[in-house]
């Protein structure tokens, strides 16, 4: 088996997350599909890694991880926020800015 | 070559005079028309004074000039704002101060009437200023400055009562059709100035011999063009009828003795081109031989009077282009012809003015008749200036006119006949409408109303009109004596040794031939006007009559011809303008509206709608790379 | 074509035993991840994300990154995930779980585009190449995975990662500053409640609202109430069931069927 079949792998689960970010309304699952991105953007480093017989693909995917646990608790701590101020978790509600 | 630093105060003084009296408002209105008679008097008296000056200085010497200050300064082209006072200005600034301060003396009384009096004086300093600035200018561009100022004074003069629509009207026409000569004139600096590199009198006339004949006559037509336009020749004459709505001192001034002649003044003082170039030679001639026919045929069917002068003004000038057209002999008696017409017809019109000052501004010669008794120093003047015009013996007009047919007949073979048989004709036209003016004005029945009180004018009005007449019946015969004025202007229009040409009849076979045919003229008129003259003028009359009471059609050949297309264009350009150009305008504007309406639907506030953006964009991007790397 | 990459993936392909494990995993991965966009409910996306991070977790440990696999696991699929479901319940069941589409032509075009970016990517990594061939990963964990990150961590990257050790930081308070409020929500004493009701728009509800279930088929609390004219009351069931969809609809009352039955 090809290594690079890791790489389709993670193209399309970065692409399906993508999807999902754009199709679905509640923000939760809105990012719960950016986290699916960059798991798959991970996937690609370590393969990476792999390939190219070094650690630096894992350590960028390292790091990710950590930026990601970051964004996780902020983005979560703006989810609720949001619905604390307008009941809801959909992001469509929060369209303000076409006015 | 005198050099003399008194010339500009000819033209500063009442140039002066009029900004005074136009800036000080109403203040000026008790002593305004005062001060203005008093610098067009002090002009005439420093003119007279050069004039004296210049009597006692010979040859070369003879000629004053100033040099003022640099002008214009562009690499090799230098013009400089100078004044040069020579033998044939000198004649026209006398003409101008001298009949201007007279026509200033009788609009004291003429226009003591009115409210507007102190800018009617202001005018017409400016015109005196304008006028001896287009006669003193030593080049073409110092010359257009003071021809530009006339044609403004003439436009503000003509409309002074611009209250009156048709009098506004009638001083737009004057400056509209004196612009397109101006075109002309302005197109004959540019020529000078690409054949020659100067537009100094007298380095065109040293550039002359050197250009081709080809630059020659398109400089000589374009100052044709513009002698048409400011002196009423064919085929730019209509205005000058109409010109007739300014007050009568100023039809008088500008209308028949001095602006109009200007044209005149530029063919004279351009005789170097015009002798070198025989085709624009012909042209002159035909210009002139045509409107002195015209403007004779126009006068005959005038009913007002002012009308009728000035048609026989736009002949008589007709007389004097004729005369610049036949060389050098002519150009001398040109101006003759325009001395003695700046003396009679000024006379005549201000005895016009006199007539209308006494019969309530009637001006229709219908309503006219046995004015002579009641306003016999009128009369006599106009009578005077009548006989002077008509070329009887011994007054100013029979010198001037008859050097004139003469000349005509001795251009030789058919050019000479043609042109001294349509001189000839003028002459007997003229007799005969000149006749009907008299015969309908001063002779017959009264045919006015009881309420008018015809009387005779006050002496501030009477006196200038004695002067004026004292000229014409003197001034023919002074100029003439001993050939005093065509060895006096020999100098300038390089007239020597043009004598011995070869007569084609004798002087006085000509003298004789012109009294027979303005007897006959004179005879047809008292024959036909001497009774029963309608109050109005008769409508069953042949369709010839009706072309000529119609100016010979001149204002309809301009309205279809010239007017009506122009407004159709104008017309188009303004629907391109409003449909076309303004179309793109909206267009663009339109489309960068709808499309920006359209775009706004982009930006509907969903994150997720940004968010597949971002993605397509991602996608393009990837798009690009796969492109590139293939 | 024949790329330096596909030579090097030879030299680097996989023994069976993995081929079989991926082959196994890959496609499951890839069903749960499409089965996250397709649920209604967010919890089951959310169960299905955690399977993709353990399937993800099982493959990097495959690759010879037992280090982050084992971070996975622990961090992602345990906190991470613990978090996402924590505010689920916080959130509760919402509209916005609804599946349909109120912006027009935003599925075809993400479709669409999902569609070019999945072609693309995969035919920019067939015809990707090296430079190298591959060498795989066992050579530099000879001396064990964990101790040759912590060597590049703590040397050449210890900058980055003190750095980011300072993000952390400041997430976590800036995660506090949001999510605190100075003021928490206000009960509605009962007492409010009657001025609302009787103060409000109308007066309508002012004896409260209508029990679920009454005159309906079923005495129940998922059946909406019948009103006086016959229609059922949405105001007589809670929202939550009607968004969850656990609510039985009630029939309209024909007033026409009992005008016959006295005919």
């Amino acid at each position: 088996m090809d290594i690079s079949n890791y790489l389709y792998l993670s193209a399309i689960l970065f692409t399906i997350g993508a999807v999902g970010v754009v199709v679905r309304r509640n923000a939760i699952v809105v990012f719960m599909c950016v986290e699916l991105m960059l798991n798959a953007a991970n996937l690609a480093f370590v393969t990476f890694s792999r390939i190219n017989g070094d650690l630096v693909g894992q350590v960028a995917s390292f790091f990710t991880m950590v930026v990601a646990a970051c964004e996780v608790v902020v983005g979560l701590a703006i989810i609720v926020t949001m619905y604390r101020s307008r009941r809801s978790a959909s992001v469509d509600d929060a369209s303000l800015l076409k006015r | 070559m005198t050099t003399s630093s008194n010339l500009v105060y000819l033209i500063a003084l009442p140039l002066f005079s009029s900004a005074i009296l136009l800036l000080l408002g109403r203040i000026a209105d008790k002593w305004g028309h005062i001060v203005a008679t008093l610098v067009s008097a002090s002009t005439f008296v420093m003119a007279a004074l050069e004039f004296v000056s210049m009597r006692q200085r010979t040859g070369d010497a003879r000629a004053v000039h100033q040099d003022l200050f640099t002008w214009i300064s562009v690499g090799t082209f230098n013009v400089h704002a100078s004044l040069l006072l020579d033998q044939l200005s000198i004649c026209f600034v006398l003409l101008i101060s001298g009949v201007g301060t007279l026509i200033h003396i009788y609009s004291i009384a003429y226009m003591s009437h009115d409210h507007d009096r102190r800018r009617f004086f202001a005018f017409l300093n400016l015109f005196v200023a304008a006028m001896l600035l287009l006669v003193l200018g030593d080049s073409y561009l110092n010359l257009y400055v003071g021809w530009e100022g006339v044609g403004l004074a003439s436009y503000l003069l003509i409309g002074f009562w611009n209250q009156k629509p048709a009098y506004a009207v009638a001083a737009k026409k004057a400056f509209v059709a004196n612009r397109i000569g101006d075109v002309g004139l302005s197109l004959a600096i540019m020529i000078a100035f690409a054949q020659f590199g100067t537009v100094s009198f007298t380095g065109v006339a040293a550039g002359v011999p050197h250009a081709s004949s080809a630059a020659l006559t398109a400089l000589g037509a374009m100052l044709l063009l513009a002698a048409a336009g400011k002196s009423a020749q064919f085929p730019l004459q209509s205005w000058l009828g109409d010109a007739m709505a300014g007050p009568t001192p100023v039809s008088a001034l500008i209308h028949a003795a001095t602006m109009v002649t200007a044209g005149v003044y530029l063919i004279t003082r351009s005789n170097f081109v015009f002798d070198a170039s025989p085709t624009a030679q012909t042209m002159v001639l035909i210009v002139g031989g045509i409107t002195l026919l015209f403007g004779a045929l126009v006068g005959t069917a005038k009913d007002d009077i002012k009308k009728a002068l000035a048609a026989s003004t736009m002949s008589q000038i007709g007389y004097m282009i004729l005369a610049t057209g036949l060389g050098p002999v002519g150009y001398a008696f040109a101006i003759m012809h325009l001395l003695t017409h700046g003396f009679f017809k000024a006379g005549m019109f201000l005895g016009a003015g006199s007539v209308m000052h006494g019969m309530n501004d009637e001006v229709n010669m219908r309503r006219y008749g046995a004015i002579g008794k009641v306003m016999p120093i009128t009369a006599v003047t106009f009578g005077l200036g009548y006989l002077a015009i008509i070329g009887v013996p011994p007054f100013a007009g029979f010198y001037s006119k008859d050097k004139i047919i003469e000349t005509a007949f001795n251009a030789g073979g058919t050019k000479g006949i043609l042109v001294g048989g349509a001189a000839l004709l003028g002459a007997a036209i003229t007799a005969f409408y000149m006749t009907r003016v008299i015969v309908l004005t001063f002779t017959g029945t009264k045919r006015w109303d009881d309420e008018a009180h015809p009387h005779e004018s006050p002496s501030l009005m009477w006196i200038p009109m004695v002067v004026l007449a004292i000229g014409s019946v003197a001034s023919g015969f002074l100029f003439n004596s001993g050939h005093a004025l065509v060895n006096w202007l020999a100098p300038v229009v390089n007239a020597s040794g043009e004598h011995d040409a070869k007569e084609f009849l004798a002087p006085l076979t000509v003298s004789l031939l012109a009294l027979g045919v303005v007897a006959i003229g004179v005879a047809i008129a008292i024959l036909k006007y001497r009774s029963n003259v309608a109050v109005e003028a008769p409508e069953d009359v042949s369709i010839l009559t009706k072309i000529v009471r119609r100016d010979l059609l001149q204002d309809d050949f301009n309205d279809r011809v010239l007017v009506r297309p122009g407004q159709a264009l104008t017309r188009f350009f303004v629907s391109m303008d409003n449909n076309f150009i303004d179309g793109i305008v909206r267009g663009v504007g339109g489309v960068i509206a709808v499309s920006s309406t359209n775009l706004r639907k982009i930006q509907n506030g969903y994150v997720r709608s940004y968010a597949l953006i971002m993605v397509i964009g991602v996608l393009a991007l990837i798009a690009t790379i796969w492109m590139v790397t293939l | 074509m024949h790329s330096l990459f596909a030579q090097s993936l030879q030299a680097g392909s996989t023994a069976t035993p993995e081929a079989v494990q991926f082959w196994i995993l890959a496609p499951l991965a890839v069903l749960a991840a499409l089965g996250m966009l397709l649920v209604k409910k967010a919890v089951h996306s959310a169960l299905l994300l955690a399977w993709v991070m353990i399937t993800l977790a099982i493959l990097y440990i495959a690759q010879g990154a037992l280090f982050l696999g084992i971070v996975q696991v622990v961090v992602y699929t345990g906190a991470v995930m613990m978090l996402f479901l924590f505010i689920l319940m916080l959130v509760g069941v919402d509209s916005s779980d609804s599946l349909i589409e109120n912006i027009k032509g935003q599925r075809p075009a993400a479709i669409s585009a999902a569609i070019g970016i999945v072609g693309l990517l995969l035919s920019l990594i067939s015809r990707a190449t090296l430079n190298h061939p591959a060498t795989g990963i066992d050579a530099i964990n000879a001396n064990g995975n964990v101790q040759g990150l912590a060597n590049e961590l703590f040397t050449k990257y210890v900058w980055a990662f003190e750095v980011v050790s300072a993000l952390l930081i400041t997430a976590a308070l800036g995660s506090m500053v949001l999510a605190h409020s100075q003021k928490p929500r206000n009960r509605t004493s009962q007492r409010d409640q009657s001025i609302a009701r009787f103060r409000g728009e109308s007066l309508a509800h002012a004896a409260g609202l209508p029990g679920s279930g009454v005159y309906a088929l079923h005495n129940a609390v998922d059946v909406p109430a019948l009103g006086p004219d016959g229609q059922p009351s949405q105001a007589s069931i809670s929202k939550v069931l009607e968004a969850r969809g656990d609510m039985i609809a009630s029939k309209p009352f024909e007033l026409t069927e009992i005008e016959e039955e006295e005919k």
